[in-house]
């Protein structure tokens, strides 16, 4: 009776999952992170912002430790510093003498850079490994309750704001021409960029950040035909990429981020297949 | 007549290069104006003065209190990325009702492909989906940036022919860049010539005998503005191959 062996196995599992306290706190956290970058993703995917994102995700090692310097948090110091890089971001991204990814490319680094030398110092005690790969085990409770407040927050700005982000998206003079500032969008989407990547820092690790944004949206694209549709199916992929991805990390022993992302990227490239499949037909 | 948006002595220099220098331009009812001119001649700086996204460094601009604006502009930013149909694209952000979507939806002709993907249209279904969604507020001024740039010589016709038959059954007022002024001749009542500063305007029957004009596009250019005012459709149908695209 293979099934049953099957079933029975998958029961010892479950078991497993649901009584470890750390493994539920890592998957509802998790959830968290994909109900917001799912979200996020679509647009960065829209208006090919991956480079951005990166950058403002490498600014967070320099949060966190300005964060635990100062004693106000890890989260605070990362949104507070984060905000300040975006904004600046999107300040050189209008800049016409250097290319925007050059640089981007030169001020995400030097806030690397800098990050790491701020959290060398004797009196940060910070796992550099867990920051970077992203470690379900460092999430507390009150943790949790201070992502899903972050992720109300930015799926309210984004709702309450959404014609107005897709038709910036899609041509900004057309925007202008109904009352739109395209600048108040494009600050509003760094800031709940921002509140992402302050999410994501423990679950998914900075390295990794970037990749939580796109490869849900990115499967998510081919399968759709509204940018609505879009957000919920990547979304839903984010859910799943997150909750089968800590589930290997427990079970084989691998750091959290990475097998989210390989998840999510098998099934990218699925989507994709079952795209060109669906394009022949 | 009061005019319907008026612009005064505009100004505009960006890093020390003078764009747009003393431009003053009148927009009254019924109007139909073409703006010509050389690249960088500052045309599209001008629309954006008068729609009033772009704030010049002097001069006035005057819009009449709740005029009504609707604007074309040749593309969009960004296409292939997102997923979205033509009716939704129309309507985003938009006030209007379903009398006045179904009118634009008919008079754009455009009723085949409002449930395709904006990614998939042909650059003249993308021409009408752009025209259809500026003209759904019922705007009193329609301002077009070289709406047909991106067509064939025979999509460009259908084109504009298609705009002259939306100015003569609405009230509303036309603002155009266009390169294509041979094929705009018969309806443009004005043309203005800009080369940062406005070179001439007036008809176009006057503007092809003006020496300004002359030393700008040549007299070729002049010629084919003469033929196309007494041509009949025959005609000028050979004429557009021999001219091929716009070329100044």
């Amino acid at each position: 009776m293979p099934t049953k062996k099957i079933l029975k196995t998958i029961t010892i599992h479950l078991e497993k999952i649901i009584t470890d306290p750390f493994i539920i706190r890592g998957i509802i956290a998790g959830i968290a992170v994909a109900l917001v970058s799912g979200l996020v993703g679509c647009f960065v995917v829209w208006r090919r912002l991956s480079y951005y994102g990166e950058s403002i995700a490498h600014s967070s090692l320099l949060g966190a430790g300005i964060g635990i310097l100062l004693g106000i948090g890890i989260n605070f110091g990362v949104v507070f510093v984060c905000l300040i890089f975006g904004i600046l971001f999107l300040w050189l991204q209008q800049s016409k003498s250097l290319s925007s990814d050059t640089l981007l490319g030169v001020i995400a680094h030097f806030a690397l850079a800098i990050g790491i030398i701020v959290i060398s110092f004797n009196k940060i005690k910070i796992d550099l490994h867990a920051f970077l790969f992203g470690d379900i085990l460092t999430v507390s409770s009150a943790d949790i309750l201070g992502m899903y407040i972050g992720v109300v927050i930015a799926i309210i700005l984004i709702l309450s704001n959404w014609s107005s982000l897709v038709l910036v998206t899609l041509d900004e003079d057309l925007a202008k021409s109904e009352g739109i500032n395209p600048l108040y969008v494009n600050v509003l989407l760094t800031t709940i960029m921002t509140i992402v990547v302050a999410l994501s820092l423990q679950i998914i690790g900075l390295l990794l950040i970037t990749a939580m944004l796109i490869i849900p949206a990115a499967t998510a694209r081919r399968l759709v035909n509204s940018p609505e549709a879009m957000v919920i199916v990547s979304t839903v992929i984010g859910i799943f990429s997150v909750i089968f991805g800590i589930y290997l990390s427990v079970e084989m022993d691998l750091p959290s981020g990475p097998s989210i992302v390989v998840v999510g990227s098998i099934l990218f490239f699925f989507s994709h297949m079952f795209g060109i499949f669906l394009k022949k037909e | 007549m009061n005019s319907l948006i008026s612009a005064t002595d505009v100004n505009v220099s960006k890093s020390g290069k003078t764009i747009l220098k003393d431009v003053s331009i009148q927009i009254n009812k019924n109007d139909f104006i073409t703006i010509i001119g050389p690249n960088g001649a500052g045309k599209s700086m001008l629309l954006k003065c008068i729609m009033g996204f772009y704030q010049p460094n002097s001069g006035i601009i005057k819009r009449k209190p709740n005029l009504k604006l609707g604007y074309m502009p040749q593309n969009l930013d960004i296409i292939k990325t997102i997923p979205i149909k033509v009716q939704k694209f129309i309507t985003l952000k938009k006030k209007f009702d379903k009398i006045s979507l179904q009118k634009v939806i008919l008079e754009t002709q455009i009723e085949n492909i409002l449930d395709k993907q904006l990614t998939i249209l042909s650059s003249g279904e993308m021409q009408r989906v752009l025209l259809a969604r500026s003209l759904l507020n019922n705007p009193d001024v329609l301002i077009l940036d070289e709406p047909a740039q991106n067509l064939d010589i025979s999509g460009q016709m259908h084109f504009y022919k298609l705009l002259q038959k939306i100015y003569s059954k609405r009230e509303l007022s036309i603002l155009m860049v266009s390169h294509d002024l041979h094929l705009v001749m018969v309806s443009t009542k004005q043309v203005i010539c800009l080369s940062n500063h406005i070179c001439c305007c007036g008809q176009p029957q006057q503007i092809a005998n003006d020496p300004e004009f002359l030393t700008m596009f040549g007299k070729d250019m002049a010629e084919v503005m003469a033929v196309y005012q007494h041509a009949n459709k025959e005609n000028s149908k050979n004429n557009n191959n021999s001219l091929g695209e716009n070329h100044y």
